[in-house]
């Protein structure tokens, strides 16, 4: 579905800050894939996301999607099927706006016209999604974002982005922002979502136990490049264990420095 | 007196609408409204002295105020200007133009001329006492323009809007061009202050390139002293409505400082200062108010 050909990011070229941030990769992510991306920081995974996302143009490479080129496809015209999600949970949604509108603004991706798609069986409609958060958020549909946790609000940016149908997910981080227990059940909705609704998703995370639990198939990038690509029964039998040795076998890396990298807990 | 100040800042309110826009809603500080606003008094006034109808005219106001907007939002976007420069190249270059359009005069005078302002009252004389015509005129105009502006941001297109100031993220992610909104944003907002400025024209009884000096401050005061008046509140008929209530706050300021400034050895010279000066206040006051605010919440969270 979506493919990435000899895609190389550089940063900066011919100044002293050069930094090719993503190194020729190579990536074919599969209609109902979901993807867990690991990686110490500076690895180039939220790069990778944003070149897929449209954010920033590739040096070189190419970036299909069915087939169809979006190199340079503009990043608004390809969130018509993509939905992401940030590690900052103000960046999903409009502080100065109420619950409802915030919903209606999101519902349907694409140029907005003069109509009125707010009534009241809009209403009701995001009521009842709504209450799959058991967070009591269909009660305070008029209030202001504002006045909302960080938890609530990225709960609630995954809940508009699902009603939004898109055909690929991004969620860079999307819970590291949390405290523990917002953190795990917002994790919880995410996989809940992406089951119930079948979406193609890719999900960075710093949480190697996470990256083993949570989906079909495991990226492991380090220094601009994927250095390991495991998906099925092979992804099922890893362990936190298992994925450092590899991670030794592969780059020879000093212990010490990647445990404090990729956390385990 | 007091129905002068209440019609002076009702039509100056309307610009003070467009500023709100742009300032608040858009978050793009947008300086083309001291060229727009004589830009519509400009059109209406020659529009009316070249036999058009005064609503023909304020419609001309009213497009090209628009179009001065979107020159400045295709300056920004395509030229990749930031937006307080935009703006003042376009309202560098809409003097010229102004004075263009009032046939290479600064100041041309609307005299003994069928105006909207004089059709209402000949229409209305007898029905509503002379006096307070024009202020139930203005109110009923000011009014049904709040109004249209409130039906826009109940619109999809008008709450997407509203997200922009506030996180442009967002809208990119909704899959709408951030400028195309800002266009949209930015021309509906000088379009307004034109009009704001073709009634001014019509009120004072004459164009003149010089009329829309510092008005970016005095809407801008205005605005503030209008959220000054609410608490933060998310509801757009509330905000639009705090806008005309600055409005008229500001004229009223601005008339005792211009009639009783003398009092304190005020001239009409310093009313720029004045101006200045209570912005600069009303910052101070909203900087204080929050951090009580937060101060409240810390204690609170403790
Ligand atoms: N816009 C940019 N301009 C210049 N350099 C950049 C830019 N974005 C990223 N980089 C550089 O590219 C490299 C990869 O960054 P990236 O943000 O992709 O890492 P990451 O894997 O997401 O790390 P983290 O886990 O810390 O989020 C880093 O060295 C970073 O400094
Ligand atoms: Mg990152």
């Amino acid at each position: 579905m979506i493919e990435l050909k000899n895609t190389s990011m550089l940063f900066g070229a011919g100044t002293v800050n050069e930094n090719l941030a993503l190194k020729e990769i190579n990536l074919k992510v599969k209609e109902g894939d979901f993807i867990t991306v690991i990686g110490s920081n500076g690895a180039g995974k939220s790069t990778l996301f944003n070149l897929i996302a449209g954010t920033i143009i590739p040096t070189t490479g190419s970036i299909s999607v069915n087939n169809i080129d979006v190199t340079r496809e503009p990043e608004y015209r390809r969130a018509r099927y993509i939905g992401r999600i940030f590690q900052n949970p103000l960046l999903g949604t409009a502080s100065n706006m109420s619950l409802e509108d915030n919903m209606m603004i999101t519902y349907r991706k694409g140029f907005k016209w003069l109509k009125r798609s707010l009534n009241s069986k809009m209403r009701e409609f995001f009521r009842k999604e709504l209450i799959q958060l058991k967070m009591g958020l269909e009660e305070r549909m008029k209030e202001n974002l504002a006045m909302f946790s960080g938890g609530q609000r990225q709960a609630l940016t995954l809940l508009m982005m699902v009603l939004s149908k898109p055909a690929l997910v991004l969620l860079d981080e999307h819970t590291a922002a949390l405290d523990p227990k917002n953190a795990a059940i917002v994790l919880e909705l995410t996989d809940k979502f992406i089951k119930e609704y079948k979406l193609t998703s890719m999900m960075i995370t710093h949480n190697m136990s996470h990256a083993i639990e949570y989906g079909n198939r495991l990226l492991m990038m380090d220094k601009g490049e994927i250095i390991f690509d495991i998906e099925g029964d092979e992804k099922k039998a890893l362990t936190v264990e298992k994925l450092i040795a590899k991670f030794h076998e592969l780059r020879h890396a000093n212990f010490e420095n990647d445990r404090a990298l990729l956390t385990e807990e | 007196m007091i129905e002068g100040i209440l019609v002076e800042g009702l039509i100056y309110g309307i610009m003070v609408l467009g500023v709100f826009i742009t300032f608040r809603i858009l978050d793009f500080p947008d300086l083309t409204v001291d060229g727009s606003f004589p830009l519509g008094a400009a059109l209406m006034v020659q529009g009316i002295l070249l036999g058009y109808n005064g609503w023909v005219a304020l419609l001309m106001a009213f497009v090209g105020g628009v179009m001065a907007g979107v020159v400045t939002a295709i300056i920004h976007n395509h030229l990749k200007v930031p937006n307080l420069l935009a703006g003042i190249l376009t309202m560098t270059m809409l003097y010229s133009i102004n004075i263009r359009i009032l046939g290479n005069r600064a100041n041309v005078p609307l005299l003994n001329q069928d105006t909207i302002l004089s059709s209402v009252s000949t229409r209305f004389a007898g029905i509503v006492p002379d006096e307070y015509l024009l202020l139930v005129f203005f109110i009923i105009v000011v009014l049904v323009i709040k109004l249209l502006i409130d039906q826009f941001f109940r619109t999809d297109l008008g709450m997407t809007m509203g997200a922009m100031g506030n996180n442009e993220q967002m809208v990119i992610s909704q899959g709408v061009n951030p400028k195309t909104l800002k266009t949209i944003g930015v021309g509906l907002s000088n379009g307004l202050v034109a009009v704001s400025g073709a009634f001014a024209a019509q009120y004072l009884g004459f164009a003149d390139v010089g009329l829309g000096q510092g008005i970016i401050i005095s809407g801008l005061a205005s605005v503030m002293i209008g959220e000054f008046l609410v608490m933060k509140s998310n509801k757009i008929g509330v905000l639009t409505l705090c806008a005309i209530m600055g409005s008229i706050l500001f004229h009223g300021v601005m008339y005792l400082g211009r009639y009783y400034g003398y009092l304190i050895n005020m001239t009409p010279n310093d009313l720029n200062l004045i101006k200045g000066l209570l912005i600069i206040v009303l910052l101070v006051l909203t900087q204080s108010r929050k951090l009580k605010k937060f101060a409240a919440k810390a204690m609170v969270s403790k």
